[in-house]
């Protein structure tokens, strides 16, 4: 198939059809900030910290989601891009509990990294606390839907990669979280096979391995994209022989 | 019944029927008269009639919605030759006194009647809402006897599937859900697909606040819906279709079962229709009642059974839709408006409305009027003449304000703005939408921030949660509503919604995010007075602050 190429912040970068916008600018080294997208499972365009502009289209496009196009202008870092990130980024620190002084996550987090990046050290607004409470009745895991920014790597790992199905998201607006078999306490849900995908994916410190303390999480965060490209290779092997 | 000349005989048969009678007391049977004691009104009228021994001569039928939904229950008294007398706030009472004077006697009631040439009844003109109020929903030999399934029939028996589009087409009809979108256009994408599994869907979810334009649709003329459904389908090439309906909505969804069953009885739904090939189905699917469960994408989700969340476009539901099929999705009163279209011609349709509106439009009309209820208007009409005509201008001898369109995606038109012609493009130029057809008045004594936030705590509770727009920022916008409401907000609070504003819209992911700001932009933009009056200055919160021994309320480190 005919390469295309376009311009992502004024680099020529020639990507292949099917590549999105996200992929193909990493390639120039453009590294479009994002909590959602993860190569390994599919694309969900939920986070939204990832809208690029795109010349041509009314509004910003979500870069994880967006096919590369012949001839496309993209810009990933204008200053109202900036802005909104920044605010975007606030919301999600006003919605949970992100205290990263006595997280597991602390030093190896997504969010951490990102709000430096994006220059976010305050939230602007104080919601009233969560109603939601921590899970701990796995036997090795737990989950702290205060730290939860909904992502749903771990939903897409768990069922793409793992096949197992166990997480889904329950309840709507502020209320929606991650629920195990329907709602079952994550230690009761028969489809968990123990796997750790879903901690292996976890951009915060919302699911964590038990015994972990203060900043010792240090998860294989390629586990599960490791996985999928090695499938990928095998089964073309398959077709080949 | 299998081919066109016995739905032709069954109309007929109708007729002869109904011509025998020589008065028929019509009663408004629907939802919201019914909530006003019609059905007490409707039993002291029949057993009046049957003391008396005139059930030979006088037809009793409870019909759907006759508009004037704010003066029910509603009765009309027709008699063979004369004009049509209508009476309003009819209790039993009232009633049996019809019975008395009007229906045994011929001197009609002096009290509680209602003249039909009102303008709220003369200025309306009734494409989709033409059977209602003269048909008995629940009989399909009442809507045949109206010319319906006619349409279908000459279509699929003398149209080509690309020919029924062509109209739709030429008659500049534009989806009524919300979003404009020109409905010949959208056929054509699904027409063009190549699949054995189309589907087309019946956008039945009518979410908005105060609207109930479609549910009166559903149940008080459930088969032009599917008469719509079936020539949407013969035109694309689709054999199923589903229909979207709330759980909220039982009699809806009772009279739809109903509608379905009498058509495939009469072989208008099924295999070898009109004795051709065509075939289609017809189920229904009930939500839960979330507003978000409208969009389409969503919508397809929930009749899949999964999470309703919508999902992203493109791929858009005609290239992958249910099943990863291509599918259709056209909201209820769009489709019911297809089949009076193809009765009565593309021009004659496109001769009513504006340009680039062609046709007509229900709203739910509501809010501080002399009359509320359902009407349905040439597209062009102006505000000035819904409120002050139809509408019979404001209760209690107040001003108007504003009038809301669009519901929570929607925004105000104020005073200054009410001769503006009511069509797609005018409402979006002055910062509002068409919508699906809430229409809501308001008089002088209405606070505008208030009414920001109640839409805004409407989106609030309708988001699904998936996108982080949405999610956190109708939130966040809620609190400094309610702040601003209260007088506990500051200037800077005041420039932190319009950012989120600005954010929310531009992010989020779907339609509800992207519109859930436009009451608060709409109510800054034309009132900008009544939230600055409402915030404390910086200055004052500043010192309240210090006071308190700490940085402002509002805000805590990460
Ligand atoms: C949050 C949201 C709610 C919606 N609710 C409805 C609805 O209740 N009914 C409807 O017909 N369309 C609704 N829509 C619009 C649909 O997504 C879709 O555009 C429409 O059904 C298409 O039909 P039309 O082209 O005939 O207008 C909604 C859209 C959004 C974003």
């Amino acid at each position: 198939m005919p390469g295309v190429s376009l311009r992502i912040d004024d680099n020529e970068v020639d990507a292949s059809p099917g590549e999105s916008v996200m992929q193909a600018a990493v390639r120039v080294g453009v590294k479009v900030p994002g909590l959602c997208q993860m190569d390994g499972v599919s694309v969900v365009g939920a986070c939204r910290l990832c809208m690029v502009e795109v010349a041509g289209t009314p509004r910003p496009r979500p870069a994880c989601a967006t096919p590369v196009a012949e001839a496309m202008d993209v810009h990933t870092d204008t200053e109202q891009l900036r802005e909104h990130r920044k605010v975007l980024l606030e919301m999600l620190f006003a919605e949970g509990q992100h205290v990263c002084a006595v997280c597991v996550a602390n030093g190896a987090c997504e969010l951490q990294t990102l709000a430096a990046q994006v220059g976010v050290d305050h939230a602007n607004f104080t919601p009233p606390p969560s109603r939601l409470t921590m899970d701990l009745s796995h036997p090795r895991f737990g989950y702290d839907p205060s730290r939860c920014v909904l992502c749903t790597r771990c939903v897409r790992a768990c069922a793409e990669v793992e096949g197992a199905f166990t997480w889904g998201v329950a309840g709507r607006g502020r209320e929606a979280h991650l629920v195990a078999d329907l709602g079952r306490p994550w230690g009761e849900a028969e489809s968990c096979t123990s796997c750790g995908k879903c901690v292996s994916v976890c951009p915060t410190g919302a699911m964590f391995e038990k015994g972990t303390s203060v900043g010792q999480r240090r998860v294989k965060r390629a586990l599960v994209s490791t996985l999928t490209s090695r499938r990928e290779r095998e089964s073309a092997r398959e077709v080949l022989k | 019944m299998s081919n066109g000349v016995d739905l032709f005989d069954l109309s007929q048969k109708e007729r002869e029927a109904q011509a025998a009678y020589r008065r028929h007391v019509l009663c408004c049977g629907s939802t919201a008269c019914l909530s006003g004691g019609a059905q007490a009104t409707q039993d002291a009228i029949e057993a009046e009639i049957k003391e008396r021994g005139l059930e030979q001569d006088v037809r009793v039928v409870a019909t759907g919605c006759m508009g004037l939904c704010s003066r029910g229950p509603l009765v009309k008294v027709r008699t063979r030759g004369e004009d049509d007398v209508l009476y309003a706030d009819v209790d039993a009472d009232a009633g049996r006194r019809i019975v008395d004077e009007h229906v045994a006697d011929g001197q009609p009631v002096a009290d509680g009647q209602l003249s039909l040439q009102h303008p709220f009844f003369a200025r309306q003109e009734r494409v989709v809402l033409e059977n209602m109020g003269e048909i008995d929903p629940n009989r399909i030999e009442e809507y045949i006897a109206r010319g319906g399934y006619r349409a279908l029939r000459d279509a699929v028996t003398t149209m080509t599937p690309a020919g029924v589009i062509e109209v739709v087409q030429r008659s500049g009809l534009r989806g009524r859900g919300g979003g404009g979108y020109p409905a010949g256009t959208k056929w054509g994408l699904l027409a063009k697909a190549q699949s054995d599994h189309k589907t087309v869907i019946a956008n039945g979810d009518e979410g908005d606040p105060g609207a109930y334009m479609d549910r009166t649709v559903m149940e008080d003329d459930p088969h032009r819906v599917l008469e719509g459904m079936a020539l949407a389908a013969y035109a694309t090439g689709a054999k199923h279709g589903y229909i979207y309906v709330r759980a909220e909505y039982p009699v809806a969804v009772r009279r739809l079962e109903q509608a379905i069953r009498q058509a495939k009885r009469h072989k208008l739904l099924g295999k070898g229709l009109f004795g051709t090939e065509f075939e289609f189905n017809v189920e229904i699917r009930i939500g839960a009642g979330a507003f978000v469960c409208g969009e389409e994408t969503a919508l397809m989700a929930s009749i899949m059974g999964q999470r309703g969340t919508p999902v992203l476009r493109p791929p858009y539901p005609t290239e992958r839709g249910l099943w990863g099929e291509p599918s259709m999705i056209n909201n209820v009163e769009t489709l019911a408006n297809v089949p009076t279209i193809l009765r009565r011609g593309a021009e004659w349709f496109a001769s009513i409305g504006t340009d680039t509106s062609r046709g007509t439009k229900v709203f739910a009309l509501a809010g501080k009027l002399e009359n509320t209820g359902l009407i349905e208007v040439p597209m062009g009409i102006t505000l000035r003449e819904i409120v002050e005509e139809i509408g019979g201008g404001v209760a209690g001898g107040k001003a108007f304000k504003a009038a809301q369109t669009g519901g929570p995606s929607g925004g105000c038109i104020p005073i200054k703005h009410i001769d503006t012609s009511m069509d797609y493009d005018s409402l979006l130029a002055l910062g509002s939408i068409m919508g699906s057809g809430g229409l809501i008045v308001m008089d002088e004594d209405v606070a505008m921030p208030e009414v920001a936030r109640f839409f805004m705590r409407f989106c609030m509770d309708e988001s699904c949660g998936k996108c982080l727009p949405c999610r956190a920022g109708t939130f966040e916008m809620y609190e400094l509503l309610d702040a601003i409401c209260e007088g506990r907000a500051t200037a800077a609070n005041l420039a932190r919604l319009e950012t989120l504003c600005d954010v929310v819209r531009t992010d989020s992911l779907c339609g509800l995010g992207q519109t859930a700001p436009n009451p608060v932009l709409s109510t800054l933009h034309y009132f900008r007075d009544e939230y600055e009056a409402r915030v404390v200055p910086d200055t004052v919160a500043a010192a309240v602050a210090a006071d308190a021994g700490g940085a402002s309320a509002h805000e805590r480190s990460a």
